[in-house]
């Protein structure tokens, strides 16, 4: 029995606690038909923290976006919204959304799907607000044109103001940028920027990833419906390798070669990578790609390369070329996913 | 609140889409061959005008009934038309995604849409059945017994065919279900003709298939009802035991138990509507 006391006792005891995350999704499942389009998702985004949700085509990204927002019911898992079970439509009340198909009431003016959505959340918007954030997505001058005449990209701007409206707290971003032009998509790094100066949370879904790279703090990557791997930036992009040009490498120097994270050889190059850099945190990656087995392990950064090569130059190997280099993450995206590929190949 | 929102959404929608044009271009030109086809009658058959005779009203009934029948098909088609678009074609074009993910339940937003609807179809049906009562009283000076009781029956009609419309827009696509909704509707009628002709011969087998329709689809019972409250008492009399073959006059006024009937047969299919909208996947 729940009484009034043992309310406000419990409110005391949780108002020392750290805010619960935006979003917290655990073991997300989804099935359309004998397609698995979401097998077993977790993942977290902090407040005022922006996470890329990234993947190739078909990946489950936009399913799973669309069951922590109650569009689509999960067959398993659980999903809460800024300390609410997504159950609750209420969870939703200070949340923002971008869809990856926007589309708004073409026989509305672009003010009065402001105004709508205003509404729908429950929240005041006066006639400057609303402009206001129109102007803030350059659509200040067309506050009074039917939806119906937009362009695409106009649309997907007026999307973004749409999302903003009633100042969330959590803002998921599909496929922002689809339609906009490249003065557009800097706007909208702008925005996300912007938005985490201001401590929102933002879920980003984006197939650019020089944009995911810019201004996400981490990364979580789909593959087939499965996370591939997740981390901070630092963590999956703080792995560096270095290619080596050796001739006379026995045994032994293969062994030592391995031993420091060899992950690939091309006739007399071999590539190794290197420990992540010190301020990695913990990373994980079900795919190999991640720290490319070397991630995890006490980074190095000064050491790593001079004790090899002196390793290998005392096993007799001949080094005639040394190249450091960091890698991006479209390269390490790249790795993850065609690391889980042959992974799953392998299995089957 | 939401609810409300919604509510007006629907409405400035069907103002502001091609529909409500189409239906006022619709209902005008209804109404002006009605005034005008009255007003021959009189001119043919003075005696029509001064309502002297049980056949002059029996005819200004039946006219004024199968004017009625053509106000409700536009009201029918109207809305069915609408319904679909409202539910189904905001689904499949991606436009209910934004709405959806704020703080709203479905079922909020369903009934939102369903009340807009209910306006919308019960205004078409109040203000063009006002209109053509007017114009059979100005041109063969004939009021009908019931009116208001008629115009409730119409709306009713166009409640129970808009309701079905919405569920069908959320189990099939937007056009398939304007299209199902308003092949219903006039099978139903064409069932309740068929029935009427069975109570005529005598003949039980045939004269079920009316009633069967009639509960199954309450657009024909109810639009009996309505043809009832329009018609003078004395048509159905100098019809006599035929009347009830003929497709423009109402034989009894409803009962409580129909009208009963009629309002939980909307509950229901709302709630089926309902039901199927929270499940679905946008």
């Amino acid at each position: 029995m729940t009484t009034p006391a043992a309310v406000a006792a419990a409110a005391e005891l949780v108002s020392g606690l750290p805010a619960s995350p935006a979003v917290w999704c655990s073991g997300l499942r989804k099935r359309y038909g004998r397609r698995t389009a979401v097998d077993g998702v977790s993942f977290t985004v902090g407040r005022g923290e922006v996470l890329g949700l990234l993947g190739p085509n078909g990946a489950g990204k936009t399913s799973v976006i669309k069951m922590l927002l109650g569009l689509v019911r999960p067959d398993a898992g659980e999903v809460m919204l800024l300390g609410r079970p997504a159950g609750d439509p209420a969870a939703r009340a200070r949340v923002g959304y971008l869809p990856e198909l926007f589309r708004y009431q073409p026989w509305l003016t672009a003010d009065e799907v402001l105004l709508l959505h205003a509404r729908l959340a429950r929240v005041r918007a006066s006639t400057a607000e609303r402009l206001e954030g129109l102007a803030r997505v350059g659509l200040a001058e067309r506050a009074g044109d039917r939806v119906g005449g937009f362009s695409k990209g106009m649309q997907q701007r007026l999307g973004l103001a749409v999302a903003l409206v009633g100042d969330p707290r959590l803002v998921v971003l599909d496929e922002p940028t689809s339609a906009l032009d490249p003065l557009g998509r800097a706007d909208v790094r702008d925005l996300v920027l912007d938005l985490k100066g201001r401590g929102v949370a933002v879920l980003l879904n984006s197939h650019l990833i020089g944009e995911v790279e810019r201004v996400c703090d981490r990364v979580v990557v789909l593959d087939r419906g499965r996370l591939a791997a997740s981390g901070t930036l630092a963590e999956l992009l703080g792995a560096r390798e270095v290619r080596l040009r050796l001739t006379g490498v026995d045994a032994h120097a293969t062994a030592r070669l391995h031993a420091a994270g060899l992950t690939g050889r091309d006739g007399d190059w071999f590539t190794v990578a290197l420990p992540a850099d010190e301020d990695a945190g913990t990373g994980t990656g079900t795919g190999a790609g991640v720290g490319s087995g070397a991630a995890g392990r006490s980074a190095d950064d000064g050491g790593a390369v001079p004790d090899l090569v002196r390793d290998l130059v005392a096993r007799g190997v001949r080094v005639h070329a040394v190249e450091p280099r960091r890698i991006s993450l479209e390269d390490r995206l790249l790795g993850i996913l065609r690391d889980a590929e042959h992974s799953d190949g392998g299995g089957r | 609140m939401t609810v409300l929102t919604i509510t007006a959404l629907t409405l400035r929608e069907a103002s502001r889409r091609k529909v409500l044009r189409a239906l006022a271009v619709l209902t005008l030109v209804l109404l002006g061959l009605s005034a005008w086809g009255f007003s021959r009658l009189t001119a043919v058959d003075p005696e029509l005008g001064e309502l002297t005779s049980g056949e002059g009203r029996l005819v200004a009934s039946l006219l004024l009934n199968l004017v009625m029948f053509g106000l409700s098909l536009i009201a029918a088609l109207g809305t069915a038309f609408l319904a679909g678009p409202t539910l189904a074609g905001e689904v499949d074009s991606g436009m209910s995604l934004a709405m959806l993910a704020r703080p709203v339940r479905r079922s909020t937003v369903l009934l939102g849409k369903w009340l807009g609807l209910v306006v919308f179809g019960s205004g078409f049906v109040a203000v063009a059945g006002s209109a053509q009562i007017l114009v059979v009283r100005w041109t063969v000076g004939y009021s009908p017994p019931s009116p208001v009781a008629g115009l409730a029956l119409l709306a009713a009609e166009t409640v129970v065919l808009l309701t079905l419309g919405l569920l069908l827009s959320s189990v099939v696509s937007t056009m398939a279900s304007g299209i199902v909704a308003v092949g219903l509707f006039c099978a139903t009628w064409i069932a309740g003709v068929v029935g009427g002709i069975g109570e005529t011969l005598g003949n039980e087998g045939v004269a079920a298939v009316g009633t069967v329709s009639r509960i199954l689809l309450p657009t024909d019972g109810l639009w009996h009802g309505a043809m009832n409250a329009f018609q003078d008492p004395s048509a159905l009399s100098s019809f006599g035991v035929d009347a009830a073959a003929f497709p423009f006059l109402g034989e009894a006024p409803l009962t409580a138990v129909y009208l009963g009937w009629a309002a939980l047969w909307v509950a229901m299919v709302w709630g089926l509507t309902a039901l199927s909208f929270v499940r679905r996947d946008v």
